[in-house]
């Protein structure tokens, strides 16, 4: 029954009309958990007792962070599944999850700079934990630019999937970067085996900004991923007739 | 109303503040209707090509 309901969804245009389905529900459960963690982490929390009201931009660096690693994950996971099962939904996931992870690793970093600069008294640092995460931003920007080059998408989604594998080397090493090489960037502060050292009036909106931003993916991903399908099916009937429906 | 310029100031940190949620809230907003467009844009592309080899049959 369980393989049946995969097979359902799996088929593009059923894909395609669950994703569009989803998509509000992500969109709404987004805006509403974005505006509360907003609220939380820009009127609820306390300020920082060394680091005054300028570490707000945690709130947001961080979720960042995790999320341009997690979306990378999703990324190559995704590719291998459709480079061994040939399963091209996975292809369309892969390659549909690029952008936004790219615009995580952006944020990341530049919310990094901004919280550095009067932190850090500097912008930029090639500590290993920066250098590391400038590398991720170079990992998505050149799928990217890969499947742009490659006019036939099964290439393209396996090349695609071949270079995320790879690297894949770079997550560990963003993680571990902190403990491995004692730089600049502080050491991790909530995943840590001690449990988090963070204030429970800090952690709940950085919770809350983190599970937003991971609704906001879905959310995203569900629009995405319609897109892709349509143009991996742009010959099949039912895309053609959707075309030939709309005004 | 001093109350909400002391806010604004972010204790002296207005501009790294306020850059940082504005850039962040303003790009995922953006690529979050992008898209939206996108889907219209792709089934415009197939329509025009349909009509294209309607012309040529």
């Amino acid at each position: 029954m369980f393989g049946q309901a995969i097979d359902k969804y799996a088929a593009p245009e059923n894909a395609y009309t669950l994703a569009g389905r989803l998509a509000p529900w992500f969109g709404w459960v987004t805006m509403f958990l974005l505006l509360a963690g907003l609220w939380d982490s820009l009127f609820l929390a306390p300020a920082d007792e060394e680091q005054g009201e300028s570490y707000r931009i945690i709130f947001l660096h961080v979720p960042a962070a995790w999320m341009s690693m997690f979306v990378y994950v999703v990324m190559a996971g995704a590719g291998a599944v459709g480079l061994v099962w040939k399963v091209k939904l996975m292809d369309a996931v892969a390659r549909a999850s690029a952008p936004t992870g790219a615009i995580f690793t952006f944020l990341t970093l530049i919310t990094g700079m901004l919280w550095g600069k009067p932190m850090w008294g500097t912008w930029w640092v090639w500590d290993a934990r920066l250098t590391s995460e400038l590398i991720l931003l170079f990992l998505y920007l050149g799928y990217i630019a890969l499947q742009a080059a490659i006019d036939d998408r099964r290439t393209a989604a396996r090349a695609g999937a071949v270079l995320a594998l790879v690297g894949v080397v770079n997550i560990p090493i963003i993680h571990y970067s902190v403990m491995w090489w004692n730089t600049l960037h502080q050491g991790p502060t909530i995943v840590r085996a001690e449990g988090p050292a963070i204030h429970i009036s800090m952690l709940i909106p950085l919770l809350v900004m983190a599970i937003g931003f991971t609704t906001y993916y879905l959310a995203v991903l569900m629009q995405q991923v319609r897109c892709e399908i349509l143009e991996q099916e742009k010959n099949s009937s039912w895309v053609r007739a959707l075309a030939a429906g709309g005004k | 109303m001093e109350g909400i310029v002391e806010y604004l100031d972010m204790g002296g940190y207005a501009f790294y503040v306020w850059t940082s949620f504005g850039l962040c809230m303003g790009l995922m907003i953006a690529h979050l209707i992008l898209p939206r467009r996108r889907e219209r844009r792709i089934l415009g592309e197939i329509r025009n090509r349909m009509r294209r080899e309607a012309g040529r049959a």
